[in-house]
């Protein structure tokens, strides 16, 4: 068919937009059926399994006892405790860092956001086991203590809840100052010009017109970071030495030790459902790229 | 709204960055109530001007006063002046009332001063209603117009507009030019207005001050920026024209061999160019008096709604190698004696049309 | 004129009113990068209990991990197996995350916005979806084909892990890329596919190298998904670490996060590099 005949041809056209719609499809594929395999199919088992007593029948027998138990209660008041705490932790340190990076010639921003980056980038074992050695009786924190005289002897800052915190506190900052950065670097600098030309102090100029449109940023923070923090299980594991426990803990405990999936996968759904829930509220207010485009 | 305008002085004003100089000991005085524009290409330093009135700048060097007040070293949140950025600057988190009544609020008005303030800032600049809206659900036309009622809404004495029409397309500057034009005159304020367009800058100006490379280069009405301009910049700058190099001996200028008739005496020799305006040109008969006739060759012919553009190669023998832009105005009879390419034409510039720029 | 008046914004507000918010902002980074560096001193030290600062130098915890095998003496023994079957995950990781992300965030950006919206976050559910899940989903899946404990498995594993992000970044190339050089390419004749290989892929080079980077550094780093999905003979250097800090304290960790922080800040200061190269 001569060029000409081909584009009079409208059915042929039709064919060759699906054909290319086919292909791009075609190109999310592999990655669509990974996830479909790897995520999709076991964490759906996962759910069906949560409905399966231990007596291998359908029931709600895995639910009843977490709700019932007080060592559950527990755990999901630790779990949601530390998570909210190191939330509060990480907006409170992480404002004043981002705040300051924004207002940074790029060329120190850049330098700031590559010193944020160093510990984003450093495994979460090193980290962990910094803190670990940081912490301990014998730690530099407690000798620095008691060589200068400020503390007579060794504080336990390490295997409870301080050392969770201050660990966990410390992995999640990144998370919080990412988005929130990016969020700043986008407020018009030219509002904060208009605020003062217009009689705003500089306080109140911030308080009025930067800080309101920092939120949604800051809000996308917090969200990722108390998200993170509900799931956690390297640090607490480490840090908290048995003390604490929070729920990812405990669901891998029930599998390595019980072998009882039932309870395993509820409290697994239960993790996900509030997880998912929260996540959702997140997406409202941000779009998840401002995370990814800063990386 | 009345207000009482302030004269602005600025003297001696000089930014550096480095070694190079933003502003170079410019000195300005501002009359009270006038519509003053800077005018200048992009990076001559008329917007760094502005800046350094609102308070954004500070100067090396130089005094600016407000009135009798001295107030270069007066941060911006004290100078008590309005201003209309370029992209609008609008608080995107709040609406349009929110954001004209917010220096309001910054001013401890009452919530009905401020409600009653707002209502008529909105009816100036014609947005009556409009108040709810959010910041985003505004065109492009009405955010200038949002801008615009933030800034005067107070009643400031001076007001400070950093090309606030640039953003907007061509019929509607046009019409914004104008309504700002009437905004100042009814309110009595001393403007500053910063503009690339030399054609908005005739407009709406009573006086255009012209910057370039940080230095005031001519300060005048449109009128007289527009007929004597003072260098060979501002001529180009300032309207269409074609300079033409002109050498002056025992006080008489001659391009190429031909003789030209100038406006003003010549008083020295040397290099100067010939700024001829392109409607300033007419078909000549070779009849007329004090007039300068230039002969040569139609290039090109172009229709352009209004205007007929021709331009013409002039004759190498007489004038040199130069080429001349002819306005004729497409009146009554369009095509019937529209100058066509290849002709020959004589066309005529008077004495009184004619100068010379270094 | 004076530093503590000197203007440091353009609202002219001074360097002395902000003072406050340097100390906090500086405090708060020295927190964020210092802790880490911790280890790196202590690594050196001779004795067996971790001490700061170390009172004598030596590196035999270094010896310790580059000489380990199955059979040296203290607590978890082959290190540098662990290390081996790391950096064999990790490379093969980014041999599948790069181009299925790639493949992915070419085919979402050529479609409909529509059908974006619903894909993208069924695309990035495996950051959405708590670790702890992923990892014991991830192990009932492989017990039932035999696959714990193997090599694939383990890429499999990190590869989900690594793959939102390849997308993410891969992404945001594309959408700052002027698709429209690939029309034009096929306007003078190139294919479909030729296209892209020869004049889209190579302007986002940048960003593809960025994503093989942190595939990398996700794999090699990825600790819970290793510890349900790997052990015996293909456990991974995090898995031994980890099983290691949670019954005791072996120095020799010292020495191998010592190595682990230069690798991955050296990864990291390449990825700026290509990141500032691209502007």
């Amino acid at each position: 068919m001569s060029f000409v005949e081909e584009n009079l041809n409208e059915s042929l056209l039709k064919k060759l937009d699906r054909k290319e719609n086919y292909t791009l499809f075609g190109l999310t594929l592999p990655y669509l059926l990974l996830i479909f395999f790897l995520i999709i199919i076991p964490v759906g088992w996962l759910f069906y399994m949560s409905f399966i007593g231990r007596d291998g029948s359908l029931s709600m027998e895995n639910y009843m006892r977490m709700w019932k138990s007080k060592a559950y209660m527990r755990i999901f008041i630790t779990t949601f405790k530390i998570s909210f705490l190191t939330t509060l932790i990480c907006a409170l340190l992480g404002y004043p860092l981002t705040y300051f990076m924004s207002q940074l010639s790029n060329r120190w921003a850049n330098i700031c956001l590559i010193g944020v980056l160093i510990p984003f980038w450093t495994s979460l074992l090193v980290r962990t086991y910094a803190w670990l050695v940081l912490l301990q009786r014998k730690g530099l924190i407690n000798n620095l203590g008691l060589d200068l005289g400020i503390i007579s002897e060794p504080i336990k800052f390490v295997h409870n809840t301080s050392g969770t915190l201050i660990g966990m506190a410390h992995i999640m900052l990144p998370f919080l100052i990412l988005p929130l950065y990016a969020n700043m670097k986008a407020i018009d600098k030219d509002c904060l010009k208009a605020a003062a030309n217009l009689g705003a102090t500089p306080t109140r100029a911030f308080w009025t017109v930067f800080f309101p449109l920092s939120i949604p940023g800051l809000l996308a923070g917090l969200l990722i970071v108390f998200v993170i923090c509900l799931g956690f299980y390297v640090t607490p594991a480490v840090l908290g030495g048995g003390k604490v426990i929070m729920a990812a803990m405990k669901i891998s405990a029930n599998i390595e030790l019980y072998f009882s999936w039932g309870a395993a996968s509820a409290l697994g759904v239960v993790l996900l459902v509030v997880t998912m829930i929260i996540l959702y509220i997140a997406s409202k207010l941000v779009s998840i790229d401002q995370v990814g485009a800063s990386k | 709204m009345q207000s009482d305008a302030l004269n602005i002085s600025i003297n001696d004003i000089t930014k550096k960055y480095g070694d190079f100089f933003a502003l170079k000991d410019v000195s300005l005085e501002i009359k009270s109530g006038e519509f003053l524009t800077l005018l200048g290409p992009s990076g001559s330093g008329k917007t760094t001007l502005l800046m350094v009135l609102a308070g954004f700048t500070r100067p090396d060097y130089g005094s600016v006063k407000f009135g009798e007040e001295e107030v270069v070293l007066k941060p911006p949140h004290l100078r008590d002046i309005g201003m209309v950025f370029q992209n609008y600057a609008l608080f995107p988190h709040m609406n349009v009332e929110q954001n004209i009544g917010y220096p309001q609020k910054l001013r401890g008005k009452s919530k009905s001063e401020i409600k009653e303030s707002v209502a008529e800032a909105l009816s100036i600049v014609k947005l009556d209603g409009l108040g709810h809206r959010g910041v985003s659900e505004l065109s492009g036309g009405q955010k200038q117009r949002v801008a615009l009622a933030r800034a005067i809404v107070f009643k400031p004495q001076i007001l400070l507009m950093d090309e606030p029409l640039s953003a907007l397309d061509k019929k509607l500057r046009e019409e914004m030019q104008i309504e700002l034009r009437q905004l100042h005159d009814s309110l009595t304020m001393t403007t500053v207005y910063v503009t690339h367009d030399q054609k908005e800058a005739l407009t709406m100006s009573d006086r255009i001050a012209v910057i370039n490379d940080g230095e005031l280069k001519q300060l005048g009405s449109p009128n007289e920026i527009y007929s004597n301009p003072s260098n060979a910049f501002i001529a180009d700058f300032i309207g269409e024209s074609s300079l033409l190099p002109t050498k002056t001996i025992d006080n008489k200028a001659y391009l190429g061999q031909s003789e030209i008739l100038v406006n003003k005496t010549i008083t020295k020799d040397g290099e100067f160019l010939l700024v001829i305006r392109p409607e300033k040109l007419f078909i000549a008969d070779g009849k007329e008096k004090d007039t300068n006739i230039f002969t040569g060759t139609i290039t090109e012919s172009i229709f352009q709604g209004e205007s007929q553009l021709v331009v013409i190669k002039l004759d190498p023998n007489n004038f040199g190698d130069q080429l001349l832009r002819m306005r004729l105005p497409n009146g009554t009879s369009v095509e019937l004696n529209a100058p066509k390419v290849g002709e020959e034409i004589s066309v005529g510039l008077r004495m009184t049309d004619s100068f010379l720029v270094e | 004129m004076n530093v503590w008046n000197r203007n440091v914004s353009e609202t002219q507000i001074k360097f002395k009113d902000r003072l406050w918010l340097y100390i906090v902002a500086l405090f708060v980074l020295f927190l964020l990068i210092v802790p880490s560096l911790v280890v790196i001193p202590m690594s050196f030290s001779a004795s067996q209990y971790l001490e700061f600062p170390p009172k004598e130098l030596s590196l035999r915890w270094y010896e310790a991990y580059f000489f380990s095998s199955a059979d040296t003496g203290l607590g978890f023994n082959d290190w540098m197996g662990a290390t081996w079957t790391s950096v064999k995950v990790a490379v093969l990781t980014i041999f599948v995350a790069t181009p299925v992300g790639t493949m992915a965030a070419y085919g979402l950006i050529n479609s409909s916005s529509r059908v974006r919206g619903i894909l993208f976050p069924v695309m990035i559910s495996p950051m959405m979806v708590p670790i702890i899940l992923v990892a014991i989903g991830l192990f009932y899946f492989f017990v039932q084909f035999k696959m714990v404990n193997s090599i694939l498995g383990l890429v499999l594993g990190h590869s989900l892990v690594a793959m939102p992000l390849v997308l993410i970044i891969v992404l945001s190339a594309l959408r700052n890329y002027d698709m429209n050089q690939e029309k034009v390419a096929r306007s003078l004749g190139a294919s479909r596919l030729r296209a892209f290989f020869e004049i889209t892929l190579p302007q986002i080079r940048f960003s593809i190298i960025s994503a093989c980077l942190i595939s990398f550094l996700t794999s090699f780093d990825e600790v819970i998904i290793a510890l349900f999905v790997s052990g015996g003979d293909n456990s991974t250097i995090t898995r031994a670490m980890f099983l290691a800090l949670r019954d005791q304290i072996d120095p020799t960790i010292a020495a191998i996060s010592t190595v682990l922080i230069i690798i991955s800040t050296g990864l990291l200061l390449l990825s700026q590099m290509f990141g500032q190269k691209k502007d």
